[in-house]
């Protein structure tokens, strides 16, 4: 697929600060020093690393659980252990990992499992299933599990909520203190604060490039490029990153360099990638020149309220704001926007078997959107990993079929 | 324009063929089961079609084919999704804004067109065969009635029995459970003729004339009395169902021409 279209150089760096950062957390667990904070993909993850703890994103581990396919053969394990398939396949995926003690940090990154948590931070502003998921590693490693219960279907966020969430936050700093053996510091949390609006700044500049004909990058070049967003934010080592690649994409733009060359159709993906058939559909929407140009996902790491002046109230607003916990009316002008951004011609919707909350397909939504934009809209059935959930023959029939439609009225 | 043009459509269940003159008409066609060699039933496939038009390859124009085995016709010009085929094919026989009702071997599909014959929307249905004719060739299989009685006995049934079971190895068990209750077995068949209709109802709302395509419906036309009846309003199919999607494709081939 790849040789019509030069490969991103940045990638290279990508790999590089990944590497360095599965390396310490294999340092810190194996030392005992620093100590080792797991945190929710859009969980305070700065004030984490402003306390001084190493930060893991188990949900990291569970994408590459699915995208190496492993996800297949854990999955069943941590089912018989009591989890229903019908629950997040991240956490079952990654259940089963840890009973198995089988992890594709081995093969990656020469790592023997995956960190122990010294403590645990979660915000269910994402799900439900994150608190049921880190409640098992509580139990198994008997460690102080704290967490951020968050209002959910907001339509406009209220001063209550934003209360009410940092309040619930800085309740959390005793027990980070414990943990940690360090004082918290807020010079050096306005400091993190500071570097993660840098980052999610340079991200969301990365994710509108898209806007640009043809697009520089899609929805399968952004999965994969997000990773620093997700697990490395706060740092001055994603800030840079972010810096290379968009270089490396402005000069993509001036040179006409289109990442689906002849792109015909333009796409949104909402909902969440199928990790382990990433390839597959790359290459499918890659032979149809039907670019995916933008998604909800991967908007997922844009962080618009961060403020170093005001960390734990940025910080408040930033878990508020997510996607995820807004009402369908903030959900359909969200994806209006981008829609009209990045020119998009049709809508692919995922609705993930084990992933309600980030499956929009279920209460007409599409209907609605069709309706609203004059576009065409599509539901894909999948799931995040759990690939017993996703006939590859009726995606294809169906992604084809959709695109055919498009190309036919246009 | 070419003056002959064919349609293979590649079904999981079955390969279908058809040879259309410039005017839409009917050439020749064939049916048979697809088997695991969709490249071998293509190429036997269309020489009974040639055989029974009683045409040489060569003279055929254009060919293109559909369904799951779609890329695998070597002598196939292009190829087509089954839904734009279906969708062309139905519109040919009734030009109007439609709602195509496909019922297949192991997908069903509800196509709706304007009145121009143009797509507006499709929806397919999710991993699962209940409501396709896989569904009611495991429920003959398990009751050990042979298959091709269940359209009349669908049609000769006093009442309807009501089955809930989502899935199809449970609807046998459900079924069974009935038939030692006492419940006849024609009113059985009704009721899994009536699963099937409801697994389409789910999917999208059956809007305008409504069309009823594929080998499921061929084999029991009864399917559209009952579908007629629960929308108060006649449902239409074309005059051989199973052949749509290729007639679709041999025509999407004429006006590629």
């Amino acid at each position: 697929m790849t040789q019509e279209v030069p490969p991103i150089k940045a990638t290279k760096q990508m790999r590089k600060i990944m590497a360095d950062y599965f390396q310490r957390l294999d340092r810190a667990k194996k030392e005992g020093s620093p100590k080792v904070a797991w945190c929710t993909s859009v969980g305070p993850g700065e004030l984490l690393l402003a306390m001084g703890f190493e930060v893991y994103y188990p949900e990291n581990h569970g994408a590459m659980l699915g995208a190496t396919r492993m996800a297949t053969d854990l999955i069943p394990v941590a089912n018989a252990a009591g989890y229903s398939p019908e629950v997040c396949s991240y956490l079952t995926s990654d259940v089963g990992s840890y009973l198995t003690g089988k992890t594709p940090l081995t093969k990656a990154y020469g790592m023997e499992s995956i960190p122990k948590a010294d403590v645990l931070v979660y915000n269910n502003n994402q799900c439900r299933e994150v608190q049921d998921w880190f409640s098992f590693y509580a139990r198994e490693w008997d460690v102080p599990i704290v967490g951020i219960q968050n209002p959910r279907m907001i339509g406009e966020v209220k001063e209550s909520h934003l209360k009410d969430v940092r309040s619930q936050m800085e309740d959390m700093v005793p027990v980070l203190e414990h943990v940690s053996g360090n004082k918290f510091d807020i010079d050096r949390f306005r400091e993190v604060v500071g570097l993660s609006k840098e980052c999610t700044a340079r991200w969301r500049k990365v994710l509108e490039s898209a806007a640009n004909l043809p697009t520089p990058l899609t929805f399968f070049d952004h999965c994969i490029h997000m990773a620093p967003a997700v697990v490395l934010r706060g740092t001055k080592a994603a800030v840079e990153y972010y810096d290379e690649l968009l270089t490396e994409i402005d000069e993509r733009i001036k040179d006409g360099v289109a990442a689906v060359p002849g792109e015909k159709v333009r796409l949104y993906w909402d909902g969440m990638p199928v990790w382990g058939r990433l390839r597959m559909l790359g290459d499918l929407f890659f032979e149809l020149k039907a670019p995916i140009v933008a998604s909800t996902y991967c908007n997922s790491w844009i962080f618009d309220p961060l403020d170093p002046k005001d960390p734990f109230g940025s910080m408040a607003s930033a878990a508020l704001e997510i996607f995820n916990v807004r009402d369908e009316n903030f959900k359909e002008s969200y994806i209006k926007e981008w829609v009209k951004l990045c020119g998009v011609q049709g809508l692919v919707f995922h609705d993930a078997k084990t992933c309600p909350y980030n499956s929009n397909s279920r209460f007409a939504l599409p209907n609605r959107m069709s309706k609203e934009l004059g576009i065409p809209t599509i539901i894909i059935n999948g799931d995040l990993n759990d690939l017993r959930c996703f006939s590859d023959e009726q995606a294809k029939t169906n992604i084809e079929a959709f695109v055919e439609q498009i190309l036919e009225n246009a | 324009m070419a003056s002959i043009t064919a349609g293979i459509d590649i079904g999981a269940s079955a390969t279908k063929v058809a040879i259309l003159d410039r005017e839409g008409s009917l050439l020749g066609s064939c049916i048979r089961r697809s088997g695991v060699d969709f490249a071998g039933s293509a190429e036997i496939g269309f020489g009974e079609a040639l055989k029974q038009a009683g045409l040489e390859a060569s003279q055929v124009g254009q060919v293109f084919s559909c369904g799951y085995g779609r890329k695998n016709v070597a002598f196939a010009t292009d190829s087509r999704t089954e839904i734009a085929c279906h969708a062309a094919g139905a519109y040919h026989h009734f030009p109007r804004a439609l709602t195509v009702v496909d019922i297949g071997g192991q997908d069903n599909k509800v196509i709706k067109l304007d009145e121009k014959g143009a797509r507006v929307s499709f929806k397919m249905n999710r991993k699962c065969a209940a409501g396709t004719g896989a569904f009611l060739e495991e429920m003959a299989l398990r009751l050990d009635l042979d298959l091709a009685r269940f359209n009349q006995m669908a049609q000769d049934a006093k009442e309807e029995a009501t089955l809930g079971a989502f899935c199809t190895v449970f609807t046998a068990t459900e079924v069974l459970g009935k038939i030692r209750q006492g419940v006849p077995v024609e009113a059985l068949i009704r009721g899994l003729f009536a699963s099937v209709l409801k697994r389409v109802s789910e999917m999208d709302t059956l809007d305008n004339t409504v069309v009823m395509t594929g080998g499921v419906v061929a084999h029991n036309p009864y399917l559209k009395h009952m579908l007629a009846d629960k929308l108060g309003r006649e449902v239409l199919s074309p005059p051989r169902p199973q052949l749509t999607g290729a007639e679709g494709a041999a025509l999407l081939a004429m006006r590629n021409s």
